[in-house]
């Protein structure tokens, strides 16, 4: 009885403290704070991973830097998070993180179910298949009953069990965590097939001793739009941030590069788009809650689309990826930004 | 009114006595930390409802019965992708059970036999044996788990160079280890029978053995007489229906070998490594729980006559396991939660499935990590109830 008496008393104390959470907007919190928080992975050479001298670099690295750049006014003023395949959208919608850039793949289930908003897309990527040049297989339809390692937490095993029940094909998959250990089970021969998105799998083949022995099959089994994404229900953020995506990309259409941006935004030139862009015609910045020279910031930050796809993961990279698809719409791609007007 | 002014004039400290007075100080202090604590798990839990609301997420487990869409190797029940998350759980929960329970039985013989050679009274054997244990139980055990996945993946064969043994029905490669699997034709069922009957007359026989040896003295031969009745009497049984077993030879088709049984290197690589490492600690307790037992015990034993090999089981080991049972069971609870760490080297247990894969396709973190732990508790809480249950019956009688 004195025991009940205890535990009902206390309950009463607890129950008289409540929690109350007030939000300002993201845009505040961040500039209030000085500095973003950018969802990165832990590590995808090319992509996102520490350099020699521990400082975060490559294309993901680059957007978030960029969305730094504007917000803040510099492109150093970002806090990266590393996470897994697992753990990135608990550690946005818990609010640890501001802004994803993580090879994310948009789905409708991700931006209804998980309540996340996309912003547009930063690289359209596929599922591919990369195999030892010495196993002589040319096609996925040879693959009926391979073993395959998929790095497990991602949309692969989804795609990849769709993609052999669809051909009627059997195999045995070898789900695996981290990247590094699927590595080390596919040089080891306990895998036929390694299986990710096809930069992934160029990431990774570019840091074999032998990338030559190895060969990315031609086919593509799924569509992989990768974007980055902000929580669901704070508009003028994802504003901020989806039109920082989108300049970059309509700057190199323009042309407007790291190199001249500061040249065009000191004086009104003649074409109309890039004017827009730079601030000299209109204040497209004030409608995303910034100020005229945003875009200036985030492009002579890290370049345009093309400079920081080139840079990061191009043809004269490790990773030697071809634009293929992810060219301007101009050029033979499908990379086509809603104009700044 | 008038009650509460007389009962107040007559304490007029009750504030202060409610800190300085020994009995009530104490309640006060209760009351107070049982505030704390309910208002921690309060706010933790309060927050957790708000902010999935905030964000309009729901706490379901209606994704259970969604087609899972991945695919597992090792199932030992029916499972494809178009079976629901919950089948793949039970999955899951199988591989887990499984790779548990292999482990426990490996480490329990292994450790045991580890914790004698610890008191051999050979020098060699006995350092040894020591370096071994001290070597393994301080080095983590991920790292075991690894090194092991890492010789099993790097030094065996693959498939197309298998190494062989009795004339193509056996085959060892980096992808597993295959053996002829047994298909039984109807007849079995008289083996199975036999085998029930064989169980049953050894239950009777050694409680009748017993009877005779309290009233007269002579001890049947016991252990042989159950096995011949366990083991010999089925197979008799199994050669007098005609053998009815076919066997189904592994092959090598394309890729992989394909029919017969196969060990996974995911699996062998667990269960090794988390029985050697278990192993090494259940050694130091079986060896404490020997040394407890003094000497002098075994010195009255041999001077009542009694052999040495029925003093190590009547006398020695009764009273050690008393000594062993308790921190054995925890070293049991102890590789059944080490074995989460599976995911590593992509052995599909119930992290790997419902907490891993599952988690990440429906993005429902919450309902699945309750879901694992939920099934680690009651998998804890059951071999402990078991442990205490053999504990209470090996429990030295006091008159």
């Amino acid at each position: 009885m004195k025991l009940f008496k205890t535990l009902a008393v206390s309950a009463a104390v607890a129950l008289a403290s409540t929690s109350g959470a007030a939000t300002a907007g993201t845009l505040q919190d961040v500039q209030a704070r000085g500095e973003l928080n950018c969802v990165v992975t832990t590590g995808v050479a090319g992509f996102a991973a520490p350099d020699d001298a521990g400082r975060w670099a490559g294309f993901d690295v680059d957007f978030c830097r960029a969305t730094a750049a504007a917000v803040l006014g510099d492109g150093n003023k970002v806090k990266f998070i590393p996470t897994t395949g697992k753990t990135r959208f608990t550690v946005l919608n818990s609010g640890e993180g501001d802004l994803l850039y993580r090879n994310t793949t948009i789905t409708m289930s991700r931006d209804a179910d998980l309540k996340l908003t996309f912003l547009g897309v930063n690289y359209y990527d596929g599922q591919g298949f990369m195999v030892p040049k010495a196993l002589g297989v040319t096609s996925a339809k040879e693959l009926d009953g391979a073993s395959i390692c998929i790095q497990t937490g991602t949309t692969t095993e989804l795609n990849l069990a769709d993609y052999f029940r669809a051909n009627n094909m059997s195999y045995e998959p070898v789900a695996i965590e981290t990247n590094e250990e699927g590595q080390v089970n596919y040089l080891a021969g306990r895998c036929d097939v390694y299986t990710t998105d096809a930069s992934g799998l160029a990431s990774t083949r570019g840091t074999f001793d032998n990338p030559n022995a190895h060969i990315i099959l031609p086919e593509i089994i799924s569509k992989e739009p990768l974007g980055p994404a902000v929580r669901q229900g704070d508009d003028q953020w994802a504003d901020v941030t989806r039109w920082v995506l989108n300049v970059l990309i309509a700057a190199e259409e323009a042309g407007l590069t790291q190199g001249n941006v500061a040249g065009h935004a000191a004086k009104a030139g003649s074409n109309v788009d890039i004017n827009r862009m730079v601030g000299t015609e209109g204040d497209f910045g004030s409608m995303i809650g910034l100020d005229k020279q945003w875009a200036v910031r985030a492009i002579s930050a890290v370049g345009n689309y093309g400079e920081i796809f080139e840079r990061n993961i191009g043809v004269n990279t490790g990773l030697g990826l071809a634009r293929g698809l992810n060219a301007q719409w101009t050029n033979g791609g499908i990379l086509y930004s809603p104009p700044v007007r | 009114m008038a009650a509460t002014e007389t009962s107040s004039s007559s304490n007029p400290s009750l504030f202060y006595r409610l800190f300085f007075d020994k009995e009530l100080r104490s309640v006060t202090i209760q009351v107070i930390t049982m505030a704390l604590i309910f208002a921690f798990f309060f706010f933790i839990v309060n927050n957790a409802i708000t902010n999935l609301e905030a964000i309009g997420k729901g706490y379901s487990f209606s994704f259970l019965w969604d087609a899972s869409n991945y695919d597992i190797n090792q199932t030992l029940i029916e499972y494809n992708s178009r079976s629901p998350h919950w089948r793949a759980a039970v999955v899951g929960l199988i591989n887990t059970l499984l790779v548990a329970v292999a482990g426990i039985i490996l480490s329990t013989i292994v450790g045991f036999l580890l914790g004698v050679l610890r008191l051999s009274s050979n020098w060699l054997i006995n350092r040894v044996v020591y370096v071994y244990i001290e070597y393994v139980r301080n080095v983590p055990v991920l790292l075991h788990i690894l090194l092991v996945h890492g010789i099993v993946v790097n030094t065996l064969p693959i498939p197309k160079n298998a190494m062989m043994a009795f004339d193509g029905t056996l085959f060892l490669t980096n992808r597993g280890f295959y053996t002829p699997k047994p298909l039984f034709e109807p007849a079995m069922w008289a083996v199975l029978i036999a085998f029930v009957i064989g169980v049953g007359f050894t239950i009777w026989f050694k409680g009748y053995a017993k009877k005779v040896q309290d009233a007269t003295g002579k001890i049947y031969p016991v252990l042989w007489i159950s096995l011949g009745a366990i083991l010999l009497f089925p197979i008799i049984v199994f050669f007098l229906a005609g053998v009815p077993l076919t066997l189904e030879y592994p092959e090598l088709k394309g890729f992989n070998f394909k029919g017969g049984l196969v060990l996974r290197p995911e699996f062998v690589a667990l269960w090794l490594a988390l029985s050697l490492y278990t192993a090494a600690f259940i050694a130091e307790i079986v060896r404490a729980g020997i040394q407890a037992i003094s000497h002098g015990q075994t010195e009255a034993a041999f001077a009542l006559g009694i052999k040495p090999s029925r003093t190590m089981s009547l006398v020695i080991i009764p009273q050690a396991l008393r000594v062993i049972i308790p921190p054995l069971s925890s070293q049991y609870l102890n590789i059944t939660k080490n074995s989460s760490l599976a995911i590593a080297i992509g052995y599909m247990d119930i992290v790997a499935t419902i907490g891993g894969i599952s988690l990440n396709q429906t993005g429902r973190e919450m309902e699945c990590m309750t879901i694992v732990l939920a099934i680690y508790l009651a998998f804890s809480l059951m071999i402990s109830a078991f442990m205490n249950w053999y504990n209470k019956r090996m429990k030295l009688v006091e008159r």
